[in-house]
């Protein structure tokens, strides 16, 4: 934390749409604290402590505003029966559908949080971050959506003829996913975490149409989100939103992660006041930056989208890349110290 | 997780699938319709109305594939999305195999053609490419998902592919290709390599970076750059 308000001053005030002490950043690091601890990825996702501690390391380090206890996306389809597959430079993956075919969607048993090893890891991260940061710094909870779940519980082709094709199977699935992430969620915040990002990538209007969409996921994320117990953020996980804000909007969320293919001016517009904008660095391109376009991409963003809060700079994609180097993410937690102080009047002096 | 992007273009989320593309005659709007609608008696009831009298190829050519490149050039604007480019892709699939079932002679099979997954599990990228390319006529080898810089290569050599489409969806992946398109050209420079998938989209120079011979942004562009580097390898 910097300046005159905890992170967590800072992050509520800018949700409430009213300028803290400056822009919050969140830089969402998941595998990236296995360097500071000189672990492989493998290992540093074999214990709690690990990724817990390699989460404070990174918040000193980079001065950012939250910590993030997610591990990796496939440990849910972990729990689901399903496998992760490690690699050495990146984010685990998750192996081949638990769901092989479409009649397995009757089958399926919805995994007790309780009974799931790889989801307890994570809830454990939570209260070792809970004891560390206290009510300093946001922890923010992790769940994929009931909607995009079946991205990995099925695959993607699969899905997308489900969603098209078998509309009672998909409303059973649907039911099932339901259940399990409002249950993973509100453990999530029991264990201390300050807010869950739900991760939906297929309610983008990249993805889906918007006619499919107000008839499934819309639904979906409406009854989902009123079910957990704090709040939600949602995050298109790199896709647009655009064009989809007034629906997201309804959907109960309280924020929204933008893509860097989103014009983040236009959002802050399109949002008006009825989520905070999370985004939107360009994480892919970030591995060829340099500290100077560093600055300009951050300075660029707050210029566009920091005025009146509702804000938190972060990446297009909820993931820091494992190959970002060290001297572009210092450059971004600088530029935020010098362009993100408000009130903003140099957006203003510079037109 | 990570999904396909698309373009800097904003999205107007018109994309419900039925609005009229202006720029096509009636007969190809009517087609695109029915396949971004995902109505499958539909589009199978235009291409028999029209395709009566041609040979496949005259179907192919001025029916489905100008189609497809439409439906593609849509989803690059924001205009549609990846489900109905996806099913739109699967159904010209279907249809194209009718005309031409595997095994045709009439289908395109030289240059010699494969695609892969490679290190990553998510293969939605890779099927629309080959949908897209099956249903311009064109074979191609389906080489999998999940494959290691070792095993695609060792495919390509032993199967001496002339045109390789490697597919990625993450990142660390899309920098293996480097190594990948090295090992290939110092045995079998030849080979035309094409990259594609979400790493390229995010970061415009990254498919140079790895040494292909071009990146297709959408599955339609793949389409136009595999005719062109066919006729330039059988040139």
């Amino acid at each position: 934390m910097t300046g005159t308000m905890t992170s967590m001053q800072r992050t509520l005030e800018t949700m409430g749409f009213k300028e803290p002490d400056r822009v919050p950043l969140f830089l969402l690091f998941t595998m990236n604290g296995a360097k500071e601890l000189g672990l492989s990825i493998r290992d540093y996702f074999s214990k709690p402590e690990y990724v817990a501690e390699g989460q404070m390391r990174l918040l000193k380090k980079y001065q950012g505003d939250c910590v993030n206890p997610f591990t990796y996306a496939a440990s849910e389809i972990v729990a689901w029966g399903g496998e992760v597959i490690f690699r050495d430079d990146g984010p685990p993956n998750a192996g081949n559908p638990v769901i092989k075919t479409n009649s397995d969607i009757e089958t399926i048993e919805v995994p007790s949080i309780e009974d799931s090893p790889s989801l307890l890891f994570s809830l454990y991260t939570i209260e070792l971050l809970k004891k560390k940061v206290g009510n300093d710094v946001p922890i923010m909870g992790s769940v994929i959506s009931p909607f995009s779940l079946p991205v990995l519980q099925m695959g993607f082709e699969a899905y997308i003829e489900l969603l098209y094709g078998e509309p009672d199977l998909f409303w059973k699935l649907m039911k099932k996913n339901e259940q399990f992430c409002v249950a993973w969620a509100n453990a999530q915040l029991a264990a201390g975490a300050t807010a869950i990002g739900c991760a939906d990538p297929i309610a983008s209007p990249d993805m889906t149409p918007i006619d499919l969409y107000r008839k499934t996921g819309f639904i979906v994320a409406q009854r989902t989100i009123a079910q957990i117990k704090g709040g939600v953020a949602t995050h298109l996980a790199s896709a647009r939103t655009l064009s989809r804000i007034d629906d997201l909007a309804k959907t109960g969320t309280v924020g929204v992660g933008v893509s860097a293919f989103d014009d983040i001016g236009e959002v802050k517009r399109a949002i008006n006041g009825r989520m905070v904008l999370i985004g939107n660095l360009n994480g892919i391109e970030m591995r060829r930056w340099t500290p100077e376009i560093a600055e300009q991409k951050v300075k660029g963003a707050i210029a566009r989208a920091g005025s009146g809060g509702g804000f938190i700079l972060s990446d297009n994609h909820g993931e820091i890349p494992w190959q970002v180097p060290d001297s572009v993410l210092f450059a971004i937690s600088a530029a935020v110290k010098k362009w993100g102080r408000y009130p903003l009047n140099w957006v203003t002096d510079e037109g | 997780m990570t999904v396909l992007p698309t373009s800097n273009s904003n999205t107007s989320d018109s994309g419900q699938g039925n609005r009229k593309n202006h720029s096509l005659s009636p007969l190809l709007a009517e087609m695109e319709n029915a396949l971004i609608s995902v109505d499958r008696v539909r589009a199978i009831r235009i291409v028999r109305d029209s395709c009566i009298t041609g040979s496949p190829f005259m179907c192919l050519e001025t029916l489905i594939v100008p189609v497809l490149e439409s439906v593609g050039r849509r989803w690059e604007t924001g205009d549609v999305a990846l489900s109905q480019v996806y099913m739109s892709g699967r159904i010209c699939e279907e249809i194209v195999d009718t005309m031409l079932p595997a095994g045709d002679p009439r289908r395109v099979d030289q240059p010699r053609m494969a695609i892969a997954v490679l290190e990553d599990q998510h293969t939605l990228g890779k099927r629309i490419v080959l949908s897209v390319l099956r249903a311009g006529g064109y074979v191609v080898t389906d080489y999998g998902y999940g494959l290691s810089v070792d095993q695609l290569i060792d495919q390509v050599i032993s199967d001496k592919v002339i045109i390789l489409l490697i597919s990625t969806l993450m990142l660390p992946a899309a920098i293996r290709s480097k190594e990948v398109i090295t090992r290939i050209r110092e045995i079998q420079p030849q080979t035309k390599i094409i990259v594609g998938g979400a790493p390229f989209i995010f970061d415009p120079l990254l498919w140079e970076e790895v040494g292909a011979d071009a990146m297709g942004y959408a599955a339609s562009d793949t389409l136009d750059l595999v005719r062109r580097m066919a006729e330039e390898v059988q040139r």
